[in-house]
């Protein structure tokens, strides 16, 4: 396969996306800017994810693509047949047996291990942009470790809601230092991404971030002492294979109201099923 | 070995991608050991050598301390990558030994709003016993590892390693906290 180079980017792109996803591992929590080019998809679609697999990725790796927590929806069969053709990489939908599983907003159910690295794929990075619009302010506030409006934002919640109500992208603060948004994951999943044994890293192609997790790094949902972090699911056994402790999808089935809760992690699903 | 030509990688898309792994492997994972190959004149290492190749390109500007600054050395980095040599304070990376590379805060560290404008060193030194214990993010429990010394953090600010010796890498982040042994 000579049509494309391995991994679709040119070098001198891979080596930028290199160089930014090693100062990220070494700043956990902090947002490196970088170069992000057009991929052959629309922004929205995963591009910053993308690259950071296209950098990462090695001959010898066993791919798996997610979307929502499915290996069978439009964005992860795509993403994973484009680096079947440009990486000619092995793949797998099993959690156990890939090196790198690339995800839209879910941790799969199964444990991560050691040497294994998650990439995410992130609309918007920064936690603090839907408090402060302006660029310049939000990473002043994060040079000062000025995180007072996030606290207030989650409070507002309470005095509203009863209940901090943010159930996705829930904010996490990484090693005492710096607030993150995990990505558009739903808060149930924010405790696997604490001292995880896993490398995970987050690429936002359109935003052009990259940050990271270390392996083994503290990851704090932040809370209140009277409102402690909760991580909620919904409160159902999966109607296919019955578990209770995965995330939920709810699914309508009709007209008249009816549903049914199922798993989201459908390989998680199938091989419970199985057994 | 004096041919500036030979050395480089012979399949750059997959022996970069390879190098960079254990890079990225070696940074998240505070003091484990990696294996990195490439050959360059004396006295850049195999591993030096292959973290040259795989980070560096003519956007990079890149120090040569004391004994590294050789005239093979500098034609061989500017034939297999492009990188501008430069003074200690404009360098995005640097290579040389532990003493070669002092006073570290010639080197930028970044600044409160953008941490990572900070050097990158490439440590040459020769792998022996533990001397400290390493702790920190990467770091399951603590890790004992060879480190040449301590160098200036004030986190976010840092300066960030790479310990290359022979053919074998770790690396230093500037999370890592060292207590010696």
């Amino acid at each position: 396969m000579d049509d494309y180079n391995f991994a679709y980017l040119d070098e001198d792109t891979k080596r930028m996306i290199r160089r930014a996803l090693l100062k990220a591992v070494a700043i956990p929590g902090y947002q490196v800017p970088f170069s992000s080019r057009e991929m052959p998809m629309p922004y929205g679609w995963g591009t910053g994810g993308v690259q950071v697999t296209a950098a990462c990725l090695k001959p010898d790796d066993t791919l798996k693509v997610i979307d929502q927590g499915a290996d069978d929806t439009t964005n992860a069969v795509s993403i994973r047949k484009f680096f079947q053709r440009t990486a000619e990489v092995a793949v797998t939908e099993r959690t156990q047996d890939a090196t790198i599983i690339q995800t839209r907003h879910r941790i799969p159910e199964a444990p991560l291990q050691p040497g294994q690295i998650m990439v995410f794929q992130v609309p918007i990075p920064e936690p603090l942009r839907f408090l402060e619009p302006r660029e310049t302010e939000t990473r002043r506030m994060h040079a000062l470790e000025d995180y007072g409006l996030m606290q207030v934002k989650l409070y507002e919640d309470i005095a509203r809601h009863g209940e901090i109500a943010t159930a996705y992208a829930y904010p996490v603060k990484v090693e005492d230092r710096y607030v993150m948004d995990p990505s558009p994951i739903p808060k149930f999943d924010n405790p696997k991404m604490n001292d995880s044994p896993a490398l995970m890293l987050f690429g936002a192609g359109r935003e052009q971030r990259i940050y990271a997790l270390p392996p083994h790094t503290k990851v704090e949902s932040l809370d209140f002492e009277d409102f402690p972090f909760v991580a909620g699911k919904a409160d159902h056994p999966c109607a296919i294979c019955g578990s209770t402790e995965s995330y939920l999808d709810e699914i309508i089935t009709d007209d008249a109201g009816s549903r049914m809760f199922v798993c989201s992690d459908t390989s998680y699903c199938q091989e419970r099923s199985v057994q | 070995m004096d041919d500036i030509f030979a050395g480089g990688f012979t399949d750059a898309p997959r022996q970069s991608a390879d190098a960079f792994r254990a890079a990225l492997e070696a940074m998240a994972r505070p003091g484990t050991r990696h294996a990195l190959q490439a050959q360059a004149p004396a006295p850049l290492s195999p591993a030096a050598a292959a973290l040259i190749l795989t980070l560096t390109d003519t956007g990079t500007p890149l120090h040569l301390a004391g004994a590294h600054d050789t005239d093979a050395v500098r034609r061989w980095i500017g034939f297999h990558t492009g990188a501008p040599i430069c003074p200690a304070a404009e360098a995005q990376f640097a290579i040389g030994t532990w003493d070669a590379l002092h006073p570290l805060d010639r080197f930028a560290m970044g600044d409160a709003e953008y941490p990572d404008r900070s050097a990158t060193l490439i440590v040459e030194m020769a792998f022996g016993r533990p001397t400290h214990r390493l702790t920190g993010p990467g770091i399951d429990g603590h890790l004992d590892a060879h480190i040449p010394g301590d160098r200036p953090v004030a986190f976010p600010l840092g300066l960030d390693l790479f310990l290359t010796s022979g053919g074998e890498m770790s690396a230093l982040p500037r999370t890592t906290r060292l207590e010696a042994l």
